[in-house]
């Protein structure tokens, strides 16, 4: 097992540097806030970040075991499915999608 | 209870689900890697970011060195960097609120606050879910832990929470925002990460993403509209 000074200093590090990206852009940006520019990219990058991490995410999913490329694509469709037909409660879907991925697993 | 507190706790249970059974999966590793039980509260109190502290368990039970931890945990969350841009953070109540808000500033709690409206949100309700969503991590980390020294077998797939919440943050974030043009801008630069730098697809996608918009805002200014400009009015 590795040492405890290791692990705390391994912690410590991580967040300083972690911590430090989330504070600084705050503090730069600050200025900033009132171009058109800054405006218009604070307008336009929400819904992209967000289809980006989404991407990302299932990409992730199934490039950790390739195998469950299909109970990966059944359980997405699930959840959007849910989502679009049942008035986008959004706990819903996501139990809905997230039931249906555990079940594909372990029953089948 | 407070409104705006009730408020915020309602806002972070989505995510919950999603956040909670990520933490289980953090604890069970940590045992699982032969690490001490108290590195699944310390991950997610010291750095709060779930996938770099999925990835720290691998890299801390190899004793890897801590400048490769350090380059690994910039070039994963950098990101971060990209939240500054639209954040409601002038919600906040300057002072500790603003401080924690940052700290804590996760993907869920961006994803979740970014797309109400502004002035929908107090510094209360932001600084409650924020706190809730590290909750779910801690105790989900502590639950796993206890999980993994009972049971032989976890059950798999769980994971897909995550999944299921971005998927389902996407569809709303764009019918909400009418912002349909950047999300095929947002899937054209994900395409495109993905098959330049598939090991560090996240980072290459926002960078990517970030210059199209750039050339977005110049072509909509040359032209002349006043879209750009009408839109802020």
């Amino acid at each position: 097992m590795p040492e405890t000074g290791y692990l705390i200093a391994a912690v410590a590090v991580a967040g300083l540097i972690t911590l430090a990206l989330r504070a600084l852009p705050f503090a730069i940006l600050k200025p900033l806030r009132k171009s058109r520019f800054v405006q218009a990219l604070g307008r336009w990058m929400p819904a992209g970040i967000l289809l980006i991490l989404a991407v990302v995410i299932l990409r992730n999913e199934i490039m950790a075991s390739p195998g469950r490329l299909w109970a990966v694509a059944v359980a997405t469709a699930v959840t959007v499915v849910v989502h679009l037909l049942g008035k986008r409660r959004a706990l819903l879907s996501i139990a809905a999608g997230t039931t249906c991925y555990v079940v594909l697993l372990n029953v089948l | 209870m407070r409104p705006q507190t009730r408020a915020g706790l309602t806002d972070s249970l989505g995510v919950g689900i999603g956040i909670y059974p990520l933490g289980i999966a953090l604890g069970v590793l940590v045992v699982q890697a032969g690490l001490p039980w108290w590195l699944a509260p310390a991950l997610s109190v010291g750095i709060f970011a779930g996938s770099v502290e999925l990835l720290l368990v691998s890299m801390l039970a190899a004793t890897t060195p801590l400048l490769t931890i350090a380059v690994t945990v910039f070039a994963v969350n950098f990101r971060h960097v990209f939240y500054a841009l639209s954040f409601p953070i002038h919600r906040v109540r300057p002072g500790l609120p603003r401080a924690y808000s940052v700290y804590a500033m996760i993907d869920e709690a961006y994803a979740t606050y970014v797309l109400m409206p502004a002035e929908q949100l107090t510094s209360r309700r932001i600084i409650t879910g924020q706190l809730t969503m590290q909750a779910y991590w801690v105790l989900g980390g502590i639950t796993g832990v206890l999980i993994a020294r009972s049971l032989p077998q976890p059950i798999e797939g769980f994971e897909f929470a995550l999944v299921a919440l971005f998927v389902v943050m996407t569809l709303d974030a764009v019918r909400s925002r009418k912002e349909l043009p950047s999300a095929l801008l947002a899937g054209l630069a994900a395409a495109v990460a993905i098959l330049i730098t598939p090991e560090n697809a996240l980072l290459t996608a926002l960078v990517v993403f970030t210059v199209m918009l750039a050339a977005r805002y110049l072509l909509t200014r040359r032209s002349g509209s006043g879209e750009s400009g009408a839109a802020d009015a």
